[in-house]
């Protein structure tokens, strides 16, 4: 018995060489220019509700200025999320920052090293979560949890469960408004601050080979492993950059409040998360873009700021943030049944 | 052939491997010379993959050596035996489809100055290894995740082919690409082939074994079952070697004496008492979509019917569950009582010869070919009329699959009617009275099985019947 199975030569060949072209797809197309249209829409309903006074300069810095903690916290969590990772502690690394710099300060110390010192402190728990994250083999929900509970009691044990007074420096001029001063800034330092870390982030993450690694790993880490990739070290790297930037978030939010408070930024976490969210981040790993977060993140600072000067109660803005949330969720869950939807 | 044809690429030798008490290799040899294209074939079960991981380095041998090039090769992990040039394209493929192509391609050795990816040589590399597949017509720029399956496979050839791999694995590389791309597929391999690669091709359809292949090696429940050259062997020959006895033996059929109707399947088409009825159709023809209809329509006050699905874990069975409750679960009075139960289960157990410590395991610990017997055996003691059979012997050993037959004859022997559908066409040749194929959620007139051959039912599964 002879067995044969019809041939489609031609078919074949046709197929082969007809010019490979993305089809239309609304998910993707979405999720590339949902953020800017976020962005704008936020601002158009503001603008409508305010009055023009909302799109005045001093105004916009607020929002800048607003935005820059959540920002500088979400630009390492955009790192963390892009290798399907996530980082619970941010809030509670961010409150020991701030305890650090203030003890530190208050002992004489000059605030650049107080501010490595923060910075240094956040790198640290990120390498531990790292380390249980790859040798251990937990989920990284699970080990930040944890981390977000044995930090938060570090920063209230090294404070003595108060606030930390310290001494005026320029850590608190880093968030100050630039009206009405001749500064050359045009912007307040901090923002100068979190453009260039975005910047240099998102040539990180684009065209570096680390980068493009955290890629590999959150979109498939079993190949990844296969290609040679070190995932062990990449994740430590990866988690220590995260708390890093969360480190450096304490920097800016000491500069708010001028005091080290071992009781702030609960929750963060959560603002953070759903700026890389909003911003185009998959909890699934492999999507995240720093201008994407970049967005997210003022998008929320926007409705914050806008709510408050409508004169809106602080309930009705929890309930829009909270809306907005799992709305950015939900977007993503769309943008992954798109994307599987388009690839059969 | 060519001089570099003789050489051997690779040879493993006396390769045996358990796992806990279960036997999964036992004294293997295999060996590929370049510039040949070897089949592996073997039922599911038989140790292919198990081997397979072990030249991948996914696993490590008990026993045995491995030779790659005449040098010892012995790789503790798939990186390993990857930077060797053994490199193992899986059924599932492994694209990070975030990235791109040429990023793909190059992942793991990227070109960087400074830590800074060299987009223009990655882009350069990427080009050379696809224009080497002759498919430069996959731009290295798009998203992995958006080319189709088919290109997704070529472009982790050319992963492989760019780090250097001079042995490539294909596991089962078309079962989730259409047609016209397996054509496709058959130019690649060829021209690895003639670019001196030894390329071993795993497949249980021996109508590609013939097509592709030069050489085919048999592997039966962990040994070396034989082998040859398929220009000299039959397809019988090759199918008896997999199975390990003859056709006859497999397929016991009594005399079948068709009775009344009792169920219309279709418009035209009715199921007698008595019969088998077989449904060809490949996946995603609809197939399972008619059984559930024809399952969904039962009433109370007509004939019983049940129906064995096609995906055992996700629905045929509560995985975590035991063989006495996935037995019992469609019979449960009111008021249930263990002793009771587990004396019915009991007597399924010894009639199926369903091999279980005893009848509280849970279900989810037995084998692929037992847990069938458990779905099977809940029908009988249900007693239906009627048998819905959606791809029933899907991924269980042979000795499992004859039980599974005979006993399907002896039910229609005792006046049950059966309904089977299924891709694998010789166990519908074998076992069903009349077959029907079902193309594109269309069933054709179902014609006896001695008007029928494989070849045809694939032609009209495939294509409807026009050519």
């Amino acid at each position: 018995m002879k067995i044969e199975i019809p041939r489609m030569k031609n078919m074949t060949r046709i197929e082969a060489t007809t010019e490979l072209k993305a089809p239309y797809q609304p998910a993707k197309w979405l999720s590339r220019t949902g953020p800017v249209l976020g962005l704008f829409l936020v601002c158009v309903i503001f603008g409508f509700l305010v009055g023009p006074q909302f799109f005045r300069t001093g105004n916009l810095e607020l929002i800048a200025r607003q935005t820059a903690i959540v920002a500088v916290a979400a630009l390492g969590m955009t790192v963390v999320i892009a290798s399907a990772g996530i980082d619970l502690s941010v809030g509670s690394v961010v409150s020991l920052s701030t305890v650090i710099i203030a003890l530190l300060l208050r002992a004489g110390i000059p605030p650049l090293a107080a501010v490595l010192a923060a910075v240094a402190a956040g790198v640290f728990c990120g390498a531990i979560v790292g380390m249980l994250v790859t040798r251990l083999r937990l989920l990284p929900f699970i080990v930040t949890l944890g981390m977000m509970l044995v930090v938060r009691g570090a920063a209230k044990g090294l404070a003595d469960e108060q606030r930390v007074e310290a001494p005026i420096t320029w850590i608190n001029d880093l968030l100050r408004s630039s009206a009405g001063t001749t500064s050359w800034l045009v912007l307040p330092a901090g923002v100068w601050i979190i453009i260039a870390l975005s910047l240099m982030t998102g040539v990180m993450l684009e065209y570096t080979r680390f980068g493009r690694h955290i890629f590999a790993i959150g979109s498939n880490e079993r190949t990844a492993r296969l290609c040679g990739v070190r995932i062990d070290a990449c994740k430590v790297a990866i988690y220590s950059i995260g708390a890093g930037f969360a480190g450096l978030a304490g920097v800016m939010q000491f500069s708010k409040l001028s005091v080290g408070d071992p009781t702030v930024a609960v929750g963060l976490e959560l603002d953070v998360i759903a700026a890389v969210i909003i911003g185009g981040g998959s909890l699934l790993g492999g999507r995240g873009s720093v201008f994407g977060t970049l967005l997210g993140a003022t998008i929320m600072a926007v409705i914050q700021l806008g709510s408050s000067q409508r004169g809106m109660p602080n309930w009705v803005q929890q309930i829009v943030t909270g809306g907005i949330i799992i709305l950015a969720v939900a977007l993503d869950h769309w943008r992954q049944h798109g994307h599987n939807y388009s690839r059969n | 052939m060519t001089a570099i044809g003789h050489a051997v690429r690779f040879e493993m030798t006396g390769i045996s491997k358990s796992f806990g008490a279960t036997t999964a290799l036992k004294d293997v040899n295999f060996k590929v010379n370049a510039g040949e294209i070897c089949a592996l074939v073997g039922q599911n079960g038989a140790g292919k993959s198990t081997l397979m991981s072990i030249l991948s380095g996914a696993a490590q041998p008990d026993a045995g050596a491995m030779m790659l090039d005449g040098v010892a090769y012995r790789p503790r992990n798939p990186l390993e035996a990857r930077q060797s040039g053994v490199a193992m394209i899986h059924q599932e493929l492994s694209l990070a489809s975030d990235l791109s192509v040429e990023e793909n391609i190059v992942l793991g050795m990227e070109p960087t100055r400074y830590g800074i990816v060299r987009r223009a040589e990655m882009r350069a590399r990427a080009k050379n290894v696809l224009r080497q597949l002759d498919h430069s017509e996959i731009s290295p720029t798009m998203l992995a995740g958006t080319l189709s399956v088919a290109e997704q496979q070529l472009v982790e050839i050319a992963r492989a082919l760019a780090v250097g791999c001079r042995v490539l694995v294909l596991d089962e590389p078309t079962s989730s690409i259409a047609r016209a791309d397996v054509e496709r597929l058959f130019e690649i391999i060829g021209r690895l082939k003639a670019q001196g690669h030894a390329v071993v091709y795993i497949s249980h359809f021996i109508d590609e074994v013939k097509e592709v292949a030069d050489r085919f090696a048999v592997l039966r429940d962990g040994r070396n079952a034989g082998g040859g050259d398929v220009r000299s062997a039959t397809r019988k020959e090759i199918v008896e070697m997999m199975v390990g006895r003859s056709m006859e033996e497999l397929y016991p059929r009594t005399r079948r004496r068709p009775g009344k109707v009792i169920l219309d399947v279709a418009p035209g088409i009715e199921l007698h008492r008595g019969e088998v009825l077989g449904i060809a159709g490949l996946v995603g023809a609809g197939r399972t979509r008619l059984l559930r209809r024809l399952f969904g329509r039962q009433s109370p006050w007509m004939h019983s019917v049940g129906m064995v699905s096609e995906d055992r874990k996700g629905e045929g069975l509560a995985m975590g569950m035991s063989v006495t409750d996935n037995l019992t679960l469609p019979r449960l009075t009111g008021w249930v009582s263990p002793p009771k139960q587990s004396s019915i289960a009991q007597r399924w157990i010894q009639d199926l010869e369903i091999r279980c410590h005893d009848d509280r395991q849970e279900i989810s610990e037995l084998s692929g070919g037992n847990q069938q017997k458990v779905a099977l055996g809940r029908l009988l003691y249900c007693d239906v009329d009627v048998l819905l059979l959606d791809e029933p012997t899907r991924g269980i050993d042979v000795g499992s699959k004859a039980q599974i037959y005979e006993l399907i004859d002896n039910l229609v022997a005792g006046g049950k009617a059966v309904l089977i559908v299924s891709s694998y066409f010789p166990e519908l040749i074998g076992i069903c009275d009349r077959i029907a194929v079902m193309h594109r959620g269309k069933l054709s007139a179902p014609r006896p099985v001695s008007e029928v051959d494989e070849h045809q039912l694939m032609m009209e599964a495939c294509s409807g019947g026009r050519e």
